[in-house]
């Protein structure tokens, strides 16, 4: 049985709500970190060896301790819940169900890192969680938890939920920023990074949902036990957001010893691919990561068990690998087009990219016309590499990475699917009637058995 | 750039300058000059946060520092990146900036017009010039090229959103130039646009030279709209005593007319500062409505950088090359250079033209003549 860490009590009745929460051992940490300082938290999350889980996967305690901390300027955390990675829906998950452990890392981080002010930036679209939050927060508050002189040490701490308005941009920490100040989103250029000049020029450190809730069992089990779980690197648990064609998504704990296979074909997890159809490829880590097909994905270039975990997911960098990224995993099976898949990722980055720089802006919309001609039946054997040359003069020539976004998802289909793409443009009718091109799948147990 | 900085050891493109710390190294390549200095479209020494959006300027940095050797990972945008103490820079140098920026030209010109003959902007165009330098001949972009309706920003200013290319110059300098925020960008991605919020007519005295700052013809001058061709226009260095300016100016003449009046601009095509030391960004009045010589002092020519085409008319006594044509054909017959068969269908004779002796003459063009 696996480790639960986060979603222990998910399932416990009323636990949204502070008097299940607290019954249940809510709001300990706040209590054992507050007699501790600010420095042993910011080591003991050092010691846990917990990396960020927006995206990036930067150890956060390294982030912390990155602080500026200069005389006289207030200090400022911010979680980072815009979540809008396509695939990913975990941080959902546990603002929905779990508010007061997302409070109750807040308050410990927020005492650890010296922010008395601490923002919530959450997406737009999740219209109906702001209520959750400040629910959860007008209790906390209630209880003594946040508010003036917390516990009597003289700590003050406010949280305040700020809504976005909509934009997958926002979700770039300094985008966020830049929005959690009133402006146009557009993402700053960096240096200044913000834990030097953060919102309003003042130092701050912004975090994932998921980051932050992770500090309380950091703090309850102390950082060398949290750093026994999992393996090498990649300690604790993650938590997984699962989708398309398997038998049961949704929002998974997993610690990352375990195998992708064992993911995607266990009845604890995914309970493998419906319709008894077999696996064709799949993306790990939400959108921006690259794709892989199926023989790739079971196993690693070099014929390992590949596992769910930060290391093993990249291993084989973006050759034969690809990356834990935010945790969404979306899974496609023998009658997914590959091309049509990367036409809908291709028109969200397009729509998504704020326009500053130059690649980004036009590079995007180029691709995405480029990729319809191709699946609409349009296309030419010419595309196709035009397609990977664009890509490869966005990558890497823009102010933030969304533009890396929005060409790793095509470089990987191209990279593995290519025969797919000459496929599309070799057919153009049969393409058009039938939504798929090669089936360039494999199926797993297949694989394992030999 | 304060005084008394200690003074770093920069080598781009193998040539070595020293900055002030804190120099960044566009700063320091203009310093060195030439092919050195990288194009940069949406950097403005005198506008704040300006720089880091066209990536036309990145750069490889070969080496961070003499402290810290290690390259950096990806190619930097020069106009916002400091220098450090013994940094080793390409620019020109490097195939993969060279590759990279051909890549950004093809980005910035993937939607835009190229409607230069009818653009009042051609001829001191920045957009132009990188195309020129930079880009190729041909696009390999085959879809339609999104365009925008023309916008009226008041009795003065034309906004010609077509031609844009986001690069922000206009939207700093109506910020930190006018004291009321009045245009900024609207939408985001490729469908972003500069706007006013909704259709307002911008009323200052200094939103004209958001006119100046703009790389592009995107924002033009309504009183000179279609009147003439910059390069037949003659620069001229005038000042008048203006209670709201410097009033330092360039008059754009032809004769006697003044067609159009700008802030001056020094090599890297940013307004000059004046005299006093100050930047020179001048007002509406200097610009839209001393339209007569007799409202200003002129000092003399401006100095136009030799390359520019608004030069072309301005260079007097050509040089002749030494030897004459008679020299170089060492007393053979000259014959026709080109071959009017391709150039006029009038013209297309049963005839082989180069095996005519001496110029052709209509003679010779009977045989079609005739019927
Ligand atoms: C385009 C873009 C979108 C992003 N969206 C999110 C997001 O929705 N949620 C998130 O936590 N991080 C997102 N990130 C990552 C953040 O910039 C930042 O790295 C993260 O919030 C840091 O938190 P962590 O260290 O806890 O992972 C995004 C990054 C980019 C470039
Ligand atoms: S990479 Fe795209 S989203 Fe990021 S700053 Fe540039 S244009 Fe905006
Ligand atoms: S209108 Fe001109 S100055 Fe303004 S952003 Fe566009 S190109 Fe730049
Ligand atoms: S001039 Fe440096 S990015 Fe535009």
């Amino acid at each position: 049985m696996a480790v639960k860490l986060l979603l222990e009590n998910a399932h416990v009745e009323g636990i949204r709500y502070y008097e299940a929460y607290r019954r249940t051992g809510g709001y300990r940490s706040v209590e054992k970190a507050l007699k501790m300082t600010p420095e042993a938290i910011v080591e003991e999350v050092k010691k846990s060896g917990l990396r960020g889980r927006g995206g990036a996967g930067f150890p956060a305690g390294m982030k912390w301790s990155f602080i500026a901390k200069p005389e006289g300027v207030p200090r400022h955390l911010v979680c980072n819940a815009d979540e809008s990675e396509p695939g990913t829906f975990k941080d959902r998950y546990l603002m929905e169900f779990l508010p007061h452990l997302l409070i109750e890392g807040l308050i410990v981080s927020s005492f650890a890192l010296g922010s008395n002010a601490t923002y919530i930036y959450i997406r737009g679209e999740y219209a109906w969680i702001p209520d959750i939050l400040e629910h959860a927060i007008d209790e906390a508050k209630a209880n003594g938890w946040l508010g003036k002189n917390i516990l009597g040490t003289g700590f003050d701490c406010e949280i305040y939920v700020q809504r976005g308005a909509g934009a997958y941009i926002c979700g770039e920490e300094t985008a966020l920023i830049e929005s959690l100040e009133g402006k146009r989103g557009n993402p700053r250029i960096k240096p200044p990074f913000p834990a030097v000049k953060g919102v309003w020029d003042r130092p701050t450190v912004v975090n994932n949902v998921e980051t932050l809730a992770a500090v309380v069992p950091i703090i309850n089990m102390g950082g060398d036990e949290y750093a026994k779980i999992g393996v090498g690197r990649s300690t604790g648990t993650k938590l997984i957001s699962a989708c398309g064609n398997i038998n049961k998504p949704g929002v998974y704990e997993i610690d990352m010893t375990i195998s992708v296979e064992e993911f995607i074909y266990s009845d604890e997890y995914c309970g493998g691919i419906p319709n008894g159809k077999k696996l064709k490829a799949c993306i790990p880590g939400g959108s921006s990561v690259p794709i892989l097909p199926a023989n790739l994905l079971l196993k690693t270039a070099k014929g390992e068990t590949r596992y769910m975990n930060y290391e093993s997911l990249s291993d084989g960098g973006f050759a034969t690998g690809s990356m834990m990224g935010s945790g969404g995993f979306i899974v496609l099976d023998e009658d997914q087009c590959v091309v049509r898949n990367t036409l809908t990722l291709a028109r969200f980055y397009r729509h998504e990219s704020c326009g500053q720089c130059s690649p980004c802006r036009e590079g995007t919309g180029w691709m995405e016309k480029i990729l319809k001609n191709i699946e609409y039946g349009k296309g030419k054997m010419s595309d196709i590499d035009l397609l990977w040359d664009i890509q490869r003069k966005i990558e890497g020539n823009t102010i933030c990475p969304l533009g890396d976004a929005a060409a790793w998802p095509v470089a990987a289909a191209i990279r593995h699917f290519r025969d797919e793409f000459e496929w599309h443009v070799l057919n153009p009718e049969e393409s058009q009637r039938r939504n798929y091109g090669l089936a360039h799948y494999a199926d797993a147990r297949e694989i394992v058995a030999a | 750039m304060a005084e008394g900085a200690p003074l770093f050891k920069v080598t781009i493109d193998n040539i070595t300058v020293e900055v002030p710390a804190g120099t960044t190294i566009l700063n320091a390549a203009r310093k060195i000059g030439g092919d050195v200095a990288p194009p940069a479209m949406c950097y403005y020494s005198k506008l704040q946060g300006s720089g880091g959006k066209c990536r036309t300027c990145l750069v490889e940095v070969s080496k961070g520092s003499e402290k810290d050797p290690r390259p950096m990972p990806k190619l930097v945008a020069s106009c916002r990146t400091t220098v450090m103490d013994g940094m080793e820079v390409k620019n020109i140098t490097s195939p993969k900036v060279l590759d990279a920026r051909a890549g950004v030209v093809e980005f910035l010109l993937l939607n835009h017009p190229l409607d230069c003959p009818i653009c009042d902007q051609a001829g001191e165009c920045h957009l132009q010039d990188l195309s020129y330098e930079h880009g190729k001949a041909g696009t390999r972009y085959e879809f339609q090229r999104r365009t925008f309706h023309k916008h009226d920003l008041g009795e003065y200013i034309q906004l010609h959103m077509t031609r844009c290319i986001l690069c922000y110059r206009c939207v700093f300098t109506a910020d930190q130039l006018t004291a009321k925020r009045e245009h900024g960008v609207l939408d985001r991605g490729d469908h972003a646009q500069i706007a006013t919020f909704i259709e307002k007519n911008l009323q200052n005295d200094f939103i004209g030279n958001v006119i100046d700052v703009c790389p592009v013809g995107a924002l033009t001058d309504k009183t000179f709209r279609f009147k003439n061709r910059v390069w037949f226009t003659k620069p001229v260095d005038a000042h008048r005593d203006c209670p709201k300016c410097s009033g330092e100016v360039q008059l754009w003449m032809r004769g006697d007319e003044v067609f159009r009046i700008t802030a001056r601009k020094d090599e890297w095509g940013e307004i000059k500062d004046t005299t006093q030391g100050k930047p020179g960004w001048i007002c509406n009045e200097c610009r839209f409505e001393k339209k007569q010589v007799s409202d200003w002092v002129i000092e003399g020519p401006s100095k136009v950088n030799r390359q520019s085409v608004i030069s072309a008319n301005h260079y007097v006594g050509v040089q002749k090359p030494g030897e004459t044509f008679e020299n170089v054909m060492d007393g053979r017959q000259p014959r026709l250079f080109m071959d009017i068969h391709s150039v006029s269908e009038v013209n297309k004779p049963e005839i082989q033209l180069s095996l005519i002796e001496g110029p052709a003459h209509s003679d010779d063009f009977e045989v079609n003549n005739k019927d």
